[in-house]
């Protein structure tokens, strides 16, 4: 978003982002009242938990790829590194209780990117052959597992465990009337201001009933920055994926930095297929990560390699999961059509005023057939919602892959003592 | 000839190697969920040595032999198509949907249904190639969003647009799906050619005629990569783009065709399937895209490699069957040799690449210092 407004850099960004949120609610209580009431569930309360909800796997599998990129290895392994997660946290949070799932999925994640770490950095293999090959294995493994361990269980069997108990949840008090307390967003959203009202009701979703896990995985947005680019061992990470050799000749161990830093990734990817069994279905089920660690690696390259960046990414591509589920008559993913094609008019009139032509003409194009569709139809078909989520991922990288910067040395094989 | 013999040995090592680990590895994980591997092994060789059972692995070995192919050809220049997956049912879909549209003498029946699949696969993985050369999108994550856009949204909506003509059958669920694809456009077995070097076959297996497309598919792929302009310049951009790019090679379009390429490979993947069931149905055989990478990463992107890998998984999925007839293990323990495998390949390749070029570089050395000595 950097890119998007350079006028506005100069703001700090704990105004700007919450001024850009505001303005996205803006656009679609518009689209709503436009709509003339067609559909609400754009602002819903209900749809703004459920995009919590389903951002928090791709946001811990972008946070994962970013520990494991900026110490410059990249990581398509990400998606089987969520599956060896998901497994372990349905065994872990059967045996064990919820909490003890999500820790042990993480574990199952980093041993997928430990054994990443041995291929790309103790053996030297391409990182994608690597991360392509742990993507074959760990479904593989998994259902290995599942036939030995699951199908003994009552209600497991070879492609799915038993029911798993979910973590507790918070709701905020004062903000969305936790423990008793005055409920301030509930009151925002019943004042029936068409603007305000949304923001309440947008607002009150993402604080009411928000599972522990949840409240982790935001946390570690923060901490991921707090350790990156604080302290010490964040810094020759970085320097990792920025120049290793430079890092070489101030005596700094690589390997074990990158070793390292890979592990963690895995971890935090793991914890993501975890939540994904314990908060969002409750289930381990085969093929249940459906996409989200590959998901999780385009938010990383959105946001730009950056924690704040990937939660943007992870929250716009987490919107339209969460809403296709509760969107059984296709209305709201109908309306978003024209949400669509008001965002891409924006982004063609900035790339038009910075003089990027053939984007503009693209966003243009896109936005038009877009609206075009809105404007001749009352619905869209059901696959169009299930769908909806992996179009957005592509758009976004259409205008986003260009412009941005990787870590320097990523993806390049680093050898000890070879320039 | 001695230094032949050990480049050859030194080429036969590294999967030597990682067969060896995997059946090591795997032994252990039988040993812990409490089977015998020695009887494990035994059961599934002696399945997999019967003549019926060695159709089936061929059967199985078809689809993966191209699918391998078609991720080989992007691997060739560090191109990786993931989505072969999406590409080869979204080419089937529509090969089977055409081909029960029309009636033609049988080789053209076939020829179009081929060529339609060539044309929606090469079609498909383009987008991800413009997407790639126009916008610079990584061409991972773009071909599995496109796998999933493919699978639970086109091939979704297509299928019940097309499934006997719009109208929904009665009779039974076995005919959802596209309407059947008449004698002419099925490929007939190849049972009379494998008779005329062994016993009959009999048991009601049948060798699929695909056999015969896998095989111009390697032929095709050994002369377009090895004896081509396009393949020469493909390989160059695979093993240094800036040399490439400098040499005059034309990137951008070297990308695009390589997408392509790869693309119109896969779609012939699903065809045996096709001709199997007579009509593309919801059931379709799903998995065969990344059982291919991993057949391309074993065959080490060479013709003759990818062949060997595809027989190796087919061998280990079609004999796993066995185990659950006899107890012996749980069948799954396949996936996890199948996984091993190609994971302790792909590290002991690059060992011994890795070896081969120190030696080569201290060949040189020596010669060159006899060289200076002499």
């Amino acid at each position: 978003m950097n890119q998007l407004t350079p006028q506005l850099t100069k703001v700090p960004a704990w105004i700007r982002w919450p001024f850009f949120a505001a303005f996205g609610i803006l656009v679609l209580t518009l689209v709503q009242e436009l709509g003339q009431n067609e559909t609400s569930r754009l602002t819903a309360t209900s749809t703004s938990q459920a995009m919590l909800r389903w951002c928090v796997p791709i946001l811990l599998a972008g946070l994962g790829g970013l520990f494991s990129e900026r110490a410059g290895v990249v990581n398509i392994g990400l998606e089987g590194m969520m599956i060896l997660g998901m497994w372990f946290g349905a065994w872990g949070a059967f045996n064990y209780g919820p909490y003890w799932g999500l820790l042990i999925g993480a574990i199952g994640g980093a041993i997928g990117g430990l054994l990443h770490a041995i291929a790309t950095v103790g053996f030297g293999v391409d990182h994608i052959i690597s991360g392509v090959a742990i993507n074959i294995l760990a479904p593989f493994a998994a259902r290995f597992l599942s036939s030995e361990i699951f199908t003994q269980y009552q209600g497991g069997s070879i492609t799915q465990s038993p029911r798993v108990e979910s973590a507790g949840d918070l709701t905020l008090p004062f903000l969305a009337g936790g423990w008793g307390t005055p409920n301030l967003f509930k009151a925002m959203r019943d004042t029936d201001l068409p603007w305000l009202s949304d923001i309440g009701s947008v607002l009150l979703g993402l604080c009411t009933r928000v599972s522990w896990a949840t409240v982790i995985a935001i946390a570690l947005v923060p901490i991921s920055t707090w350790i990156l680019w604080k302290t010490r061992f964040g810094l020759r990470v970085r320097i990792s994926g920025e120049d290793p050799w430079a890092g070489e000749s101030q005596g700094i161990n690589i390997y074990w930095y990158k070793y390292v830093a890979v592990t963690i990734g895995g971890g935090l990817a793991g914890l993501g297929g975890a939540f994904i069994t314990t908060e969002l279905s409750g289930i381990y089920q085969e093929g249940g990560s459906s996409g989200r660690g590959f998901i999780g690696l385009a938010a990383l390259i959105f946001g730009n390699w950056r924690p704040s960046g990937i939660l943007a990414g992870s929250l716009i591509f987490g919107y339209p999961f969460g809403l296709g589920l509760r969107d059984l008559d296709g209305f709201a993913s109908h309306a978003l059509l024209l949400v669509n094609a008001i965002a891409l008019t924006g982004v063609a009139i900035w790339a038009i005023r910075n003089k990027k032509t053939s984007d503009g003409v693209v966003a243009l194009t896109l936005a038009i057939g877009s609206a075009f569709w809105y404007f001749y139809s009352d619905t869209v078909p059901d696959w169009w919602v299930n769908i909806l989520p992996y179009v957005i991922v592509i758009i976004v990288l259409i205008f986003f892959a260009q412009r941005l910067r990787m870590p320097a040395a990523n993806g390049q094989i680093y050898r000890r003592g070879q320039t | 000839m001695k230094s032949g013999l050990r480049s050859v040995a030194l080429a036969l090592a590294a999967p030597t190697a990682a067969l060896v680990f995997a059946v090591i590895a795997s032994s252990i994980f039988l040993l812990i969920a409490g089977s015998n591997p020695i009887n494990a092994y035994g059961d599934m060789i002696e399945y997999g040595s019967q003549l019926e059972i060695q159709v089936d692995i061929l059967n199985r070995a078809t689809p993966l032999y191209i699918s391998g192919v078609a991720a080989a050809i992007g691997f060739k220049m560090n191109l990786f198509n993931i989505g072969v997956e999406g590409q080869y049912r979204l080419a089937a879909l529509f090969a089977a949907y055409i081909g029960a549209l029309v009636t033609l003498p049988p080789v053209f029946h076939i020829a179009l249904m081929l060529i339609v699949a060539m044309v929606v696969g090469g079609a498909y993985s383009g987008i991800a190639g413009v997407l790639k050369v126009t916008r610079g999108v990584n061409e991972v994550i773009s071909t599995i969003m496109l796998n999933a856009i493919a699978i639970s949204g086109l091939i979704a909506f297509l299928i019940k647009e097309w499934q006997e003509g719009g109208q929904i059958q009665i009779d039974s669920s076995i005919r959802v799906g596209t309407k059947e694809i008449p004698e002419s456009g099925i490929m007939p077995n190849i049972n009379s050619w494998l008779e005329v070097f062994t016993r009959e076959i009999g048991k009601g297996k049948e060798l699929t005629g695909f056999l015969l497309v896998a095989v111009a598919v390697g032929i095709a792929y050994h002369i377009i990569i090895n004896r081509t302009r396009f393949g020469f310049d493909l390989r160059a951009s695979g093993i240094n783009p800036f040399a490439a790019r400098s040499g005059g090679v034309k990137d951008k379009r070297m990308v695009l065709g390589a997408m392509v390429l790869s693309g119109v490979a896969a779609g012939l993947v699903g065809m045996a399937e096709v001709a199997k069931l007579g009509r593309y149905n919801p059931n379709f055989v799903s998995g065969l895209g990344f059982a291919g990478i991993a057949v391309a990463l074993l065959g080490r992107n060479h013709p003759g490699g990818i062949a060997i890998a595809a027989v190796v998984f087919a061998f280990l999925d079609i004999s796993s069957g066995v185990l659950q007839i006899t107890g012996s293990a749980s069948r799954e323990i396949v996936y996890i040799m199948q996984g091993i495998i190609l994971l302790a390949a792909v590290i002991s390749y690059e060992v011994v690449q890795r070896y081969r070029l120190r030696e080569e570089a201290k060949q040189a050395g020596d010669a060159l210092s006899e060289v200076e000595t002499a």
